[in-house]
């Protein structure tokens, strides 16, 4: 079986996030007013074959601890959607 | 004493340490192809370098592709069996990446590319990059990255702290700790940091691009001489 996972990867709630600070300071440049916060993270899709959900799901979660985010700095949520043949 | 200088795609200060270690300092050094899986010509009491760089083009995170690099498995056993690594700028990073050295390094807080020389003051001379300096000793060394904001939780950076494990912290020229000489943001002016045996060293500031009088710096060969020292010293005890 295949599916597709949706995977986001954030900094820490507690860590400085420059490029998010360096987004919301320029946004009144656009004429964008009442942005108060944004922290940018990364989205990664990841299509794989497994012999279940659960499987693909133990996978994807492999990939994310051993690999994907450094989980001094990161954290990592994610869906997995099937994909249909 | 052998130096063996790691290349990864996207390093670019393997040959400036090359040039150093074997130039510069008179020693023997081979570059070592991160396609390589051993490390069996090298003792203990040797030394590998991971130099700078962008290895992988700093894709997903600054060293995390190269730490799983053919060559990292025996650079692990290496360092567990008591060889010396030592990693500069990206080195550190993908040290860091592969957990021979706790904490991370983050993107510098103003969100900027440094490089500009930096003041080091020396923290502790029980390293053997660091035992032939002065404690409380300024170096001028040059830094040259975006990601260089060195971060670990609190119990770590106690642990780091407690062990004498920081080496280097970024300071003004007279010796002082201020937000202001410190270019990144690191946690407690980190600029460098041992394991706690002692044998894995990480800087982000590049000694090899301060050793030689035609570069008008030679703060950074006093690491090197260290080195060579403490390992000349131990062989002969």
């Amino acid at each position: 079986m295949k599916f597709v996972a949706e995977i986001d990867i954030m900094p820490h709630k507690e860590l400085l996030d420059p490029q998010g600070k360096t987004v919301v300071k320029n946004m009144p440049n656009v004429d964008i007013h009442g942005v108060l916060d944004a922290r940018i993270g990364k989205h990664i899709t990841m299509t794989l074959e497994a012999g279940s959900e659960e499987a693909a799901r133990a996978i994807v979660q492999d990939a994310c601890r051993k690999l994907l985010a450094n989980l001094i700095m990161e954290t990592y949520t994610f869906s997995l959607h099937p994909v249909q043949a | 004493m052998k130096f063996g200088v790691v290349v990864f795609p996207g390093s670019n200060c393997d040959d400036d340490m090359m040039y150093v270690l074997g130039e510069v300092m008179g020693q023997e050094v081979v570059k070592i192809w991160h396609k390589d899986y051993s490390l069996d010509h090298f003792d203990v009491g040797d030394c590998i370098i991971l130099p700078g760089g962008f290895s992988y083009g700093d894709y997903l995170r600054a060293g995390a592709i190269a730490r799983f690099a053919h060559i990292m498995p025996a650079v692990m056993d290496f360092a567990r069996s008591g060889g010396y690594v030592w990693g500069i700028c990206n080195g550190f990073q993908i040290l860091c990446e592969a957990g021979l050295l706790p904490g991370v390094l983050l993107r510098n807080s103003n969100q900027q590319f440094i490089c500009k020389n930096t003041w080091l003051r020396v923290e502790t001379t029980q390293s053997p990059i660091t035992a032939s300096l002065m404690p409380g000793q300024v170096l001028r060394i040059p830094i040259a990255h975006a990601e260089g904001r060195y971060h670990a939780d609190e119990a770590t950076l106690q642990t780091l702290a407690d062990n004498d494990q920081i080496l280097f912290k970024y300071c003004t020229p007279d010796g002082q700790l201020s937000d202001e000489a410190n270019p990144n943001g690191a946690a407690m002016h980190i600029a460098g940091i041992c394991n706690s045996t002692r044998n894995v060293f990480g800087m982000m500031p590049h000694p090899e691009r301060a050793s030689e009088e035609a570069l008008g710096n030679t703060d950074g060969r006093g690491l090197f001489e260290s080195l060579l020292a403490c390992v000349a010293h131990e062989a002969t005890v």
